[in-house]
């Protein structure tokens, strides 16, 4: 640590303090304001960040309660928040899980294993997920109507279609575990090749066990861009009840019905759980961030 | 420790293993059988469906897992062969599609194949009038009866039940009508059975239903020649099929909807890249987008970097907590808080300009005015973005030796002259292809966009609707899912070009994340 003039060091703290408790005020502003909207009345008032009459009616409404007014007026809820919120999270959870599969055995396969023309197909996988995603729906939902139409199992509104879609969201990842596979020591491969393990065998007793933290970061990486993703979802999932929650959340704010009152609680409610989520596995994220992945 | 482990959990080779490694295989093809038989069950309905490309994938599928997974001699390609085969299914075959449609004049104005649009047009029909004839309904114990009265007499038909499938029934001449008749609010009720039964006069006279009185021989109105056009009976008109723009036309060169996709070849690509109506907006978007992503780039970078370094400052208390606080932007998922943004933003009750009335009597047009939404737009961005880089810096700041800020201190340089002369420099290179994949995200930041402006305002007096916040992706979803004029084509040209760059940036961090690799190993 450099020793500095006492005096002159006071000052630079507390203008480093000032600034970040400013900063923090301005970044938090939204949040605050969310919440003290989330307690207002009605949908389109507006008034200081504490209301003054405070009210529970857009929290009964995003759980799915129906709220009774003081003068008798029973409101229903207008959307099923919850519904949307577990189709996330189940979606979420699936295809995360499955995006693991695919992206562990693939990963050990281009850093472990050897055939032919496997530089090639690495950087092919990655340059085409280049391509905006969000400009292939068209294809994706003719691909799933026709599906559709032989089972409904993976048409268009089914869940199944939807994981099947984001199954293919895996370059990145393989690129982040075959990294931590590369770390690995080399001589563990020839032990187990010396015991006579198959590659099937080095990978499931050998390499599996021991890559668990960064299965965990891909895991949580996966997920949290699965369930805030928008363009694939609201293409393939039209009904209601079969939203996500990112489709599902814009439609409080249409021009012509604008909730905003139920919008700040149903926003809270849901994000808290991704929030948690993210907040407690920041400190293993970052170093898979800095792996490879991207997110804005 | 991993090499006990395998010892522990391998079993060695021996005979008791034989029969679980016979089970193991007899299992194995049980359930590729299975798979097989429910991949060729799709494949089979997809071509029944009509959509051959797609059944031909799922064959493909078939055959190639069942030969990835049959032979010994691809054991290493089974490893790759699920990620790629879905890669391939759901991005590859997407991506050619869509470059393919870019090809294409696929739109909501040529929305059907050709064969659907013939059927459209066939299943016109016109009423020949010089053989409409009342009809009455008559019902006794054995079902209904059709009468067609003619002079004193008429045609009555055999019993028949009217369930509403198609029938044909014989007409017998007789002298005199049916006693009892179905009163005409009751044969109102059956008009929709009504309209599948077909009455056969004895001189071979098709009849059918043609009012909610009469019966008439109706024809298609279109007769198709040996040539390909449409012969209209009733006035004698032709309609020619004009396979460069998928339409028929008329006598009067008149296209006549609706119209069936055709390959258009690179004419959607030349208008993008040299019609000037398409041009103009397409030009100011390009324009906006690059400066967009990189404007965000720099923003993201500066604010996360400052915050970062003071973040780092050992003097500074309370760290955890500052950290916990600036990382919640991103913890937050971004479509709550782009909908927060819209919500907050909003000109007359929005929690913003409510302030900035107060504070200072302002009411900015944050989505009416192009310049005010651009503006918008990269504040939402920063604020979304900034804990990403800030985080990575913290890491990357690590790596710098305090020996160097020693010797700054000694030299009496100050905090500002450190970060420039020290921090940045050693920051940078490891930064840059992480810095390039950030632009490359945000080029294509078609969340951000949708959710947030709708790309919003639009820009006056342009052909296709194009919006002052709108980047090239969120332009072309628009076109893509617009209500008013669907243009598939044109969307997938301009995805295409767009990808083109976008690789190019791409394949630049890739060889630039490669060099600093090798730089990074040879200095060591």
């Amino acid at each position: 640590m450099i020793v500095e003039n006492p005096r002159a060091l006071f000052f630079k703290k507390l203008a480093a303090h000032t600034f970040l408790i400013a900063f923090i005020a301005l970044i938090l502003f939204p949040f605050l304001m969310v919440l003290s909207i989330s307690f207002r009345e009605g949908n389109f008032s507006t008034g200081s960040l504490w209301p003054e009459r405070p009210t529970l009616e857009h929290w009964y409404l995003a759980l799915g309660i129906p709220y009774e007014r003081p003068n008798g007026v029973i409101v229903q809820p207008p959307f099923p928040v919850m519904l949307w919120l577990w189709n996330s999270i189940k979606i979420g959870v699936i295809a995360s899980a499955g995006i693991l599969m695919l992206s562990t055995t693939a990963a050990y396969a281009f850093s472990k294993l050897r055939f032919r023309h496997k530089g090639i197909v690495l950087d092919s996988l990655l340059i085409i997920q280049m391509f905006p995603a969000a400009l292939t729906v068209i294809a994706l939902y003719t691909l799933f109507d026709a599906l559709g139409s032989i089972t409904p199992l993976l048409g268009v509104d089914s869940h199944w279609a939807l994981v099947i879609a984001y199954l293919s969201a895996i370059t990145l990842h393989i690129w982040t575990i075959k990294g931590y596979f590369d770390s690995m020591d080399p001589a563990l491969d020839k032990a187990a090749q010396i015991d006579g393990a198959t590659p099937w065998q080095t990978f499931r007793f050998v390499f599996l066990p021991m890559s668990i933290p960064i299965l965990a970061v891909v895991f949580v990486l996966a997920f949290i861009f699965l369930v805030t993703e928008y363009p694939i979802a609201a293409v393939l999932l039209r009904e209601q009840g079969q939203m996500t929650l990112a489709v599902g959340a814009r439609q409080y704010l249409y021009e012509q019905r604008y909730l905003w009152g139920d919008f700040a609680a149903a926003a809270i409610l849901s994000g808290i759980p991704i929030t948690l989520v993210f907040l407690l596995a920041q400190r293993y994220l970052v170093s898979g961030l800095s792996e490879g992945a991207v997110k804005g | 420790m991993a090499t006990m482990a395998l010892q522990r959990d391998i079993p060695p080779a021996g005979s008791p293993l034989e029969l679980r490694t016979i089970v193991g295989t007899l299992i194995k093809w049980a359930l590729l059988a299975v798979y097989g038989l429910a991949l060729l069950y799709i494949a089979w309905g997809l071509y029944a469906a009509g959509e051959a490309l797609f059944a031909a994938v799922v064959l493909a599928l078939m055959v190639g897992t069942t030969i990835v997974f049959g032979l010994r001699r691809f054991y290493t390609i089974r490893f790759i062969f699920p990620a790629v085969m879905a890669v391939l299914i759901f991005i590859a075959l997407p991506v050619g599609f869509t470059s393919y449609v870019g090809f294409t004049n696929f739109g909501a104005r040529n929305l059907l194949t050709q064969d659907r649009v013939i059927a459209y047009h066939m299943q016109r029909t016109i009423v020949d009038a010089s053989t409409e004839r009342p009809f009455v309904l008559s019902r006794d114990v054995e079902g209904y009866r059709l009468f067609l009265p003619e002079g004193e007499g008429g045609f009555i038909s055999e019993p028949f039940a009217l369930d509403g499938s198609p029938v044909e029934i014989g007409m017998t001449p007789v002298s005199q009508a049916p006693e009892t008749v179905l009163e005409m609010r009751d044969v109102v009720q059956l008009r929709g059975p009504l309209g599948a039964v077909t009455a056969v006069l004895p001189d071979g006279t098709d009849l059918t239903l043609s009012g909610l009185r009469s019966f008439a021989t109706v024809r298609p109105v279109y007769e198709e020649q040996p040539d390909g056009s449409l012969l209209n009976i009733a006035d004698g008109t032709v309609l020619t099929p004009d396979q460069s723009v998928g339409f028929y036309r008329n006598e009067e060169g008149q296209a006549i909807a609706p119209g069936w996709r055709v390959h258009v070849g690179w004419a959607n690509f030349q208008r993008v890249l040299f019609s000037d109506n398409v041009r103009q907006p397409m030009l100011q978007i390009f324009v906006w987008t690059v400066v967009f992503a990189f404007l965000s780039m720099v923003l993201t970078f500066s604010v996360g970097i400052l915050l970062a370094s003071l973040l780092q400052w050992p003097h500074l208390r309370f760290k955890g907590f500052y950290r916990i606080m600036l990382v919640l932007p991103y913890a937050v998922p971004a479509f709550i808080s782009i909908l927060v943004f819209r919500g907050l933003f909003n000109q007359n009750f929005g929690e913003i300009n409510l302030i900035l009335q107060t504070l200072f009597g302002i009411k900015p047009q944050w989505f009416t005015d192009p310049n005010l939404a651009r503006a918008m737009t990269l504040i939402v961005n920063t604020w979304l973005g900034y804990p990403y880089m800030m985080l990575l810096g913290m890491g990357y700041l690590q790596a710098i030796p305090q020996d160097h800020y020693k010797a700054a201190a000694l030299e009496g340089s100050g905090p500002l002259r450190n970060f420039f002369a020290i921090t940045l420099p050693q920051l940078l290179p490891p930064f840059v292809p992480l810095l390039i994949a950030n632009f490359a995200f945000n080029f294509n930041n078609v969340v951000l966009i949708l959710l947030l402006t709708r790309g919003l305002p639009n820009i006056p007096g342009t052909e296709i609707p194009a919006g002052a916040t709108d980047i090239l992706g969120s332009f072309t979803y628009r076109m893509s899912f617009n209500d008013a004029g669907q243009n598939f084509g044109m969307a997938g040209a301009i995805s295409t070009l767009i990808f083109i760059v976008v690789a190019i940036i791409a394949y630049a961090n890739f060889v630039a994340m490669r060099r600093y690799a090798a730089a990074k190993g040879r200095g060591q």
